[in-house]
């Protein structure tokens, strides 16, 4: 990596912890659902019609739902390298929040390392790199990496 | 009372990127279904459009665009949009008008013209926009697809040979459909031969946008017996429920999936509730289907919807495509029409050219892909933002 600043791909949605970054979400006070993104301003739970909430770190660890990888080069807002390289992508269930996140996996693992159930972790890593800063984002990391080996 | 009302004639323009202005293709459906009902365009009472987002202002009041189209003639409009459903709405908002009285006959319609290549969002940042998120960070239409089709692998023990089979079976129904778009025939290699888009779906796993029409005229049971076609089929439910909250199941174009850690709330699948209200409406079990068409926007979203609409146990839907129960001359035709594989979605259409399908199935017109003596059929199809419908036509 170049020495150009590391900042958030977007501000204020995960931790810019290095070592163990979380997502910030938010919960509402009165009914204990939680949000991702941040949601401040009105449950959506049915029963419930809060207008209070907390902000609150998600938890960091989850379980695989699926994954898949991108084959294609999406189109813009997305910035990709060139070459175009296929990046895999993880759906990630956390038990505390009962809620399923979307991510990019680190590089190097591809879909054939991975299998519904595995345990994963939240790491921060380059999402693209433009003429002023590197854009950090999160991505999802096996926590058992090299298993079998 | 009778919740029913007839279906007195369907029309299609056939699906393609013929690059025409969307009106063209929805006049032409209208036409052919109002001759095929043998009802007067001047005694249409009610004009009821499924919008297009995607064409500028005549598509955004749909409705009128076509009644002006086929000649102002007094009729009252109506323009639905609901995203995959809007042809549905547009169908329950004419069934409303039916049953309550104000009228007696109308035409349901819809029709898109689309443009080429990805859908991109609206440019500069926005983080609010959960659409613009989730491209800027890698999340395309395939990747949610290919989540559910890698789950369905490893959860049920689906093979990249049984989403294939779905393929070459939807390719071998759309050969005989003048109104597919592709009539082309695939082997199983074929589609193992086509890139791969997000694994596991590669490029003929997942359908293509097309250009396309459809149109139905729907009127009360009393009018159709007086014009002397008391055995029309009949819509006999329409639902077009909204998710339940908390949506157990990530899907476009959000990031993540509702929570359900609040203590009175459940997981609850939208797929699987859609057809629920279907049922009930109708005073009919899955047992009494005999036909599907589903939104096969990829080849194993197809498996999916059966077990959604309770056509076989979950996780069992790839075992009915192994034994051909869903290929016509089976035990359950699945999308005799061919499907989105063989018609690409023209969005505010496509939920009509599943009613019109339907109809040409139990009148026992639907040449070279019949499927013998069809007496019920139910439709099923989602979007965006909650919006989907299931269908219900009986004979």
């Amino acid at each position: 990596m170049s020495d150009k600043k590391q900042v958030p791909a977007i501000d204020g949605w995960f931790t810019m912890d290095t070592d163990k970054p979380q997502l910030i979400g938010s919960q509402c006070s009165a009914c204990g659902t939680y949000y991702f993104p941040k949601q401040s301003r009105y449950c959506k739970n049915p029963s419930c019609d809060s207008e209070s909430f907390e902000e609150v770190p998600l938890s960091r660890t989850g379980k695989v739902w699926s994954y898949t990888n991108a084959c294609y080069k999406p189109p813009e807002p997305f910035v990709a390298a060139d070459p175009f390289e296929p990046y895999t992508v993880a759906a990630v269930q956390l038990e505390k929040e009962q809620m399923i996140v979307l991510g990019q996996v680190v590089e190097g693992v591809t879909p054939d390392d991975l299998t519904v159930g595995d345990e994963m972790e939240l790491v921060l890593d380059q999402l693209f790199e433009d003429e002023d800063d590197i854009k950090m984002t999160w991505k999802w990391k096996p926590i058992q990496q090299g298993r079998g080996e | 009372m009778s919740q029913e009302i007839a279906i007195l004639g369907v029309g299609m323009h056939p699906w393609g990127k013929w690059g025409h202005n969307f009106v063209e293709y929805g006049v032409k459906a209208a036409r052919d279904a109002l001759k095929d009902s043998g009802v007067s365009w001047k005694d249409i009472q009610y004009v009821s459009g499924a919008a297009t987002m995607r064409c500028g202002y005549p598509g955004y009041v749909a409705g009128a665009t076509f009644a002006q189209a086929l000649g102002w003639q007094g009729a009252e409009v109506n323009t639905s949009y609901a995203a995959c459903a809007s042809g549905s709405q547009a169908l329950a908002a004419a069934r409303s008008k039916i049953l309550s009285g104000a009228c007696d006959v109308a035409l349901v319609v819809g029709a898109d013209t689309t443009p080429k290549g990805f859908l991109a969002p609206a440019k500069g940042y926005r983080p609010d926009d959960p659409d613009w998120v989730r491209f800027y960070l890698g999340i395309t239409n395939p990747t949610y697809f290919a989540l559910y089709a890698r789950r369905r692998m490893d959860v049920y023990g689906d093979t990249l040979d049984d989403f294939a089979a779905v393929k070459v079976k939807n390719a071998q129904h759309g050969s005989n459909n003048p109104n597919a778009r592709y009539k082309k025939l695939f082997s199983k290699e074929d589609v193992a031969a086509s890139a791969m888009v997000a694994d596991p779906l590669r490029l003929m796993d997942v359908c293509a946008t097309s250009d396309g029409g459809a149109a139905i005229i729907v009127s009360s049971v009393e009018y159709a017996k007086k014009i002397g076609k008391a055995d029309a089929p009949r819509v006999a439910a329409i639902s077009t429920v909204t998710p339940t909250f908390a949506n157990a199941v990530v899907e476009m174009p959000d990031i993540a999936t509702d929570s359900a850690a609040a203590a009175d709330v459940n997981e609850q699948s939208f797929r699987s509730l859609l057809p629920v209200k279907a049922y009930e409406e109708a005073g009919i079990s899955p047992s009494d289907i005999d036909l599907a068409e589903v939104y096969d926007l990829s080849t194993a979203l197809e498996l999916d919807w059966i077990e959604d609409l309770q056509l076989c146990p979950r996780g069992e839907a790839a075992q009915l495509v192994r034994n051909g129960d869903t290929t016509v001359g089976g035990r359950l035709p699945v999308n005799p029409s061919g499907g989105l594989a063989c018609f690409g979605e023209a969005v505010p259409a496509q939920a009509l050219a599943q009613i019109c399908e339907l109809t040409w199935q139990l009148r026992g017109t639907a040449q070279g892909r019949q499927v013998e003596g069809a007496k019920v059929g139910i439709t099923a199809n989602q979007g965006l933002f909650g919006h989907g419908s299931s269908v219900i036509v009986k004979r």
